[in-house]
């Protein structure tokens, strides 16, 4: 009787903390928007002249200064920050110079190209890193553990673009096994929203050299990772005593060093998914991979600043939600660690 | 047993039927910023008014006018030219052109923000019949022909009315989906079939093309644009696309290498110079410097060790083929001639300057930027270079913020005047002229010959006077002269691609013979 109430107790105390934790990374979100709007608004004046990417090289300073009028472009920085917010709120980022489309639009059109990328890497280094990193941490005498070990130093060195370089040029050019370019054949979900590529034969095809070459850096930095924690972990008194105990090699190894080598490993996680993000930049951009990264390298170069600062808010938005739901995960694997609601 | 056999006849057929149908992909670096022809006077935009559209007249790989639209014309006055257009033309809508869509086109163009500059020379277009048209110029103009390549006659019923949310459909805008923007009907050999703004463009041929001697037969062409110039060639390699430009002077010697594909090269009429500010410069107002750093300057070395042979060093604005072109005008360079004239001018021990230059706008610009300040030292020029995406560039630029500045460029009417009206005649606000003489050289010999070439319409007397302007620019060291950069088109080997490119960059797909 006591022990359920007790219980009762625990899950009334536990969803008031969650509901608080969320309302308080919702502030915290907010203001992480506006000051990643005030730096985006305050960059994009520098990034380059949206005018000039508009119009032929002859045409006349007059002709030019009439359309960044009409553009609102010589409005004062803060009357344009002001006009810029009023609309944000609604929803309205500004219209793309480029695309011709609101800028939310532009990007939750290419948002799944990322999102597919990303996934499909983690997914790669989720499958790879685990298995090889415990043996690495298992075995660390081992050849192969020494092999691993110096692949993933090479790896981590080699740039993701030049990566994504050779192997362009090993499997489009010279084996011609698969493609050089682009995400292939798409087919709509989810009534038009996302075109996929993962359900075409052609479009996993495409997918296959770019989740590669995103993962180049990531993966070896996991292997690393997790042999560390788990070799840090194999030293703990737990584990000596569960040898000494006769527990079972495996069950050791997978059971009890396994979850706390974990730990570590979802917190650097969530932040490296941001990171990786980042990433998609570059090869999005050596792929002509048709998401977010390029489409931002490009708003750079073309100085296309509405769909610039929107691209930047949007980033911002995934980094906050990421890095709560890590935290909520967190608190699910180790229930030492309770999310402060409260402070 | 005999229907089985025969379904699979038919069958068998109706592939090879398909596999006739021909279809390529093309790997661009840009693609069309809209559908509208008018909205943009870039060469991705002309380049593709050449797949949908068709000009009255235009250029032919060796600079003669070739009639298109427009049959035959003749001149009725000194202002006056009249074109006998071609009969029996549809527009991919099926409207059949006529004169009035030729009127309705140089309306636009006068609209145009990047054109109106082109066509503010012209009065009026009007219609004598069905079939006859008289285009006026406000004075006599040498150019009236090479203008005439830009008239890519619209068609006018299409584009006339207004589109579901009540904007007309003629407007031009830059940034706006409007209906010129996402609709087209050209006469051009091609049709817009899909299109993805900067992803994808699909081309259908269009089956009642008027022009029944075309040798082309590609019957769909893709157009996509792949912005790395490395993921460009190897798109290419691999199979993946079937032609690509332009291609990177650092990858020529692979596409030559390779089997299977081809690269062809032109040279280009794109000069790259930099430009000396003499309003910042007290020391560049003096010819004797502005000399010395021309005979400074191995632009010879340049063009051989950074461009790795494939452009042509320049001693003046236009290449070869070019009106105003004078054989003698020769790249100069002579240390020992730089050093003496910096000497003569009392700049033995030389100064300290600034250069700019863009670093994705030309190709290997940061390269050149740092070997021309390098070879600056020699004679005791010390500069600071500061380089800088092109995003950014044409405003500093714009500002002179440097006193060496880069610039490239390519005379959209394909004539020697062209780069004098924008980059050596005195620089005026209210004129327009010199917009982008940045080193603010004047001289007013050069300014009267250039105003008068362009009422000039005698070639031989507008080519004396266009040599007279090179000769006295060479003379005076106006501006330092580097190359003209080649053009390079590469292909698979079943594409026939040299009788389609031309120097002005825009490839005739509508010609495209694929074996």
């Amino acid at each position: 009787m006591i022990l359920k109430l007790k219980t009762l107790l625990f899950d009334k105390i536990w969803e008031k903390l969650m509901f608080a934790f969320i309302t308080r990374r919702i502030i915290q979100a907010v203001i992480v928007m506006l000051i990643i709007s005030f730096i985006g608004f305050t960059i994009k004046h520098h990034v380059g002249d949206p005018v000039r990417e508009l119009v032929g090289v002859s045409v006349k300073a007059s002709e030019r200064e009439a359309l960044r009028e009409k553009l609102g472009l010589n409005d004062p920085f803060f009357v344009q920050y002001k006009n810029f917010l009023k609309n944000a709120v609604k929803g309205d980022f500004g219209i793309s110079y480029f695309f011709k489309k609101p800028a939310s639009q532009v990007i939750l059109e290419k948002a799944p190209a990322t999102l597919e990328l990303v996934f499909a890497s983690s997914i790669l280094i989720i499958l790879l890193s685990i298995p090889l990193g415990t043996y690495c941490a298992i075995k660390p005498k081992s050849i192969l553990s020494r092999l691993i070990m110096g692949m993933s130093i090479v790896g981590v060195s080699i740039p993701v673009f030049l990566t994504a370089i050779m192997l362009i040029f090993l499997f489009a050019v010279n084996l011609h096994i698969l493609p050089s370019y682009g995400r292939g054949d798409t087919v709509p979900i989810l009534w038009g929203m996302w075109d996929t590529g993962f359900l075409t034969l052609d479009g996993l095809k495409h997918l296959i050299l770019p989740v590669i070459a995103l993962s180049s850096i990531m993966l070896p930095l996991f292997i690393r990772l997790i042999r560390a924690e788990m070799m840090e972990v194999m030293q703990t008194e737990y584990i000596k005593f569960a040898f000494a105990k006769g527990l079972s090699k495996k069950r050791i190894w997978f059971v009890h060093a396994f979850k706390n080598t974990l730990l570590p490993v979802i917190t650097v996680g969530g932040v490296q998914l941001g990171i990786m993000i980042a990433y998609t930049i570059l090869t999005e951009t050596v792929f002509q991979w048709q998401g977010m990264g390029f489409m931002f390298l490009e708003a750079v170069e073309r100085s296309d600043t509405s769909l610039l600062v929107a691209y930047l808010m949007f980033v911002g938005v995934l980094f906050v939600v990421v890095n709560t739901i890590v935290d909520i995960i967190y608190g699910f694997i180790n229930p030492k660690v309770r999310i402060s609601g409260t402070k | 047993m005999k229907k089985i056999f025969y379904s699979i006849c038919a069958a068998v057929l109706l592939i090879s039927a398909s596999v006739q149908a021909k279809t390529i992909t093309l790997g661009v670096a840009a693609d069309p910023i809209a559908l509208d022809i008018h909205v943009q006077l870039s060469g991705e935009m002309l380049a593709y008014s050449h797949l949908s559209f068709d000009p009255l007249v235009r250029w032919t790989k060796d600079m003669k006018f070739e009639p298109r639209l427009a049959e035959k014309w003749e001149r009725l006055d000194e202002l006056t030219m009249r074109f006998h257009l071609r009969k029996g033309v549809k527009f991919h809508s099926g409207n059949t052109f006529t004169a009035k869509d030729v009127v309705w086109t140089v309306e636009r163009l006068k609209k145009s923000q990047d054109f109106k500059g082109l066509f503010e020379i012209f009065e009026k277009a009007a219609a004598v019949d069905e079939y006859t048209v008289d285009i006026k110029t406000k004075k006599p103009y040498g150019l009236f022909l090479n203008m005439m390549t830009y008239l890519f006659p619209m068609d006018s019923d299409f584009y006339t009315g207004t589109d579901e949310n009540g904007k007309p459909k003629d407007a031009i805008d830059k940034v706006a989906a409007t209906f010129a923007n996402t609709h087209e009907s050209g006469t051009g050999p091609f049709y817009v079939t899909y299109r993805e703004q900067g992803v994808k463009t699909v081309f259908k041929r269009f089956a009642d093309y008027w022009d029944k001697d075309c040798p082309g037969n590609i019957d769909e062409l893709i157009m996509n644009p792949i912005k790395k110039d490395a993921t460009r060639v190897a798109s290419l390699l691999s199979g993946d696309v079937d032609f690509i430009y332009p291609v990177a002077p650092q990858d020529y010697a692979m596409v030559k290498n390779r089997k299977g594909v081809k690269l062809v090269t032109m040279g280009g009429s794109r000069i790259i110079t930099f430009q000396l500010n003499q309003n910042r410069r007290p020391e560049f107002k003096n010819a004797d410097v502005r000399k010395a750093i021309v005979y400074a300057v191995n632009n010879e070395g340049i063009v051989e060790k950074i461009m790795k042979g494939e452009a042509v060093a320049a001693g003046q604005q236009g290449p070869k083929g070019f009106g105003g072109y004078i054989e003698e005008l020769k790249p100069r360079y002579d240390l020992k001639k730089a050093k003496e004239l910096m000497k003569k001018a009392g700049y033995e021990k030389g100064f300290e300057c600034t250069m700019i230059a863009p670093n994705n706008r030309y190709v290997n610009d940061e390269k050149i930027a740092e070997a021309v300040a390098a070879m600056l030292s020699k004679i005791n020029i010390k500069v600071n270079l500061k380089t800088m995406p092109k995003a950014q560039y044409w405003n500093s630029f714009d500002a002179q913020e440097a006193d060496i500045q880069m610039i490239g460029w390519h005379p959209d009417t394909e004539d020697s005047a062209n780069y004098s009206e924008y980059l050596v005649m005195t620089p005026s606000k209210e004129t327009g002229y010199g917009q982008y003489n940045s080193g603010n050289y004047s001289n007013k010999k050069v300014d009267e010959l250039v105003l008068a070439c362009q009422t000039e319409t005698d070639p031989d007397v507008r080519n004396a006077m266009l040599k007279e302007i090179e000769t006295i620019l060479y003379n005076e060291a106006a501006f330092i002269p580097l190359h003209w950069q080649n053009l390079s088109w590469a292909g698979k080997d079943n594409l026939d691609i040299e009788p389609i490119v031309n120097i002005m960059n825009f490839p005739y797909f509508g010609e495209l013979v694929a074996k």
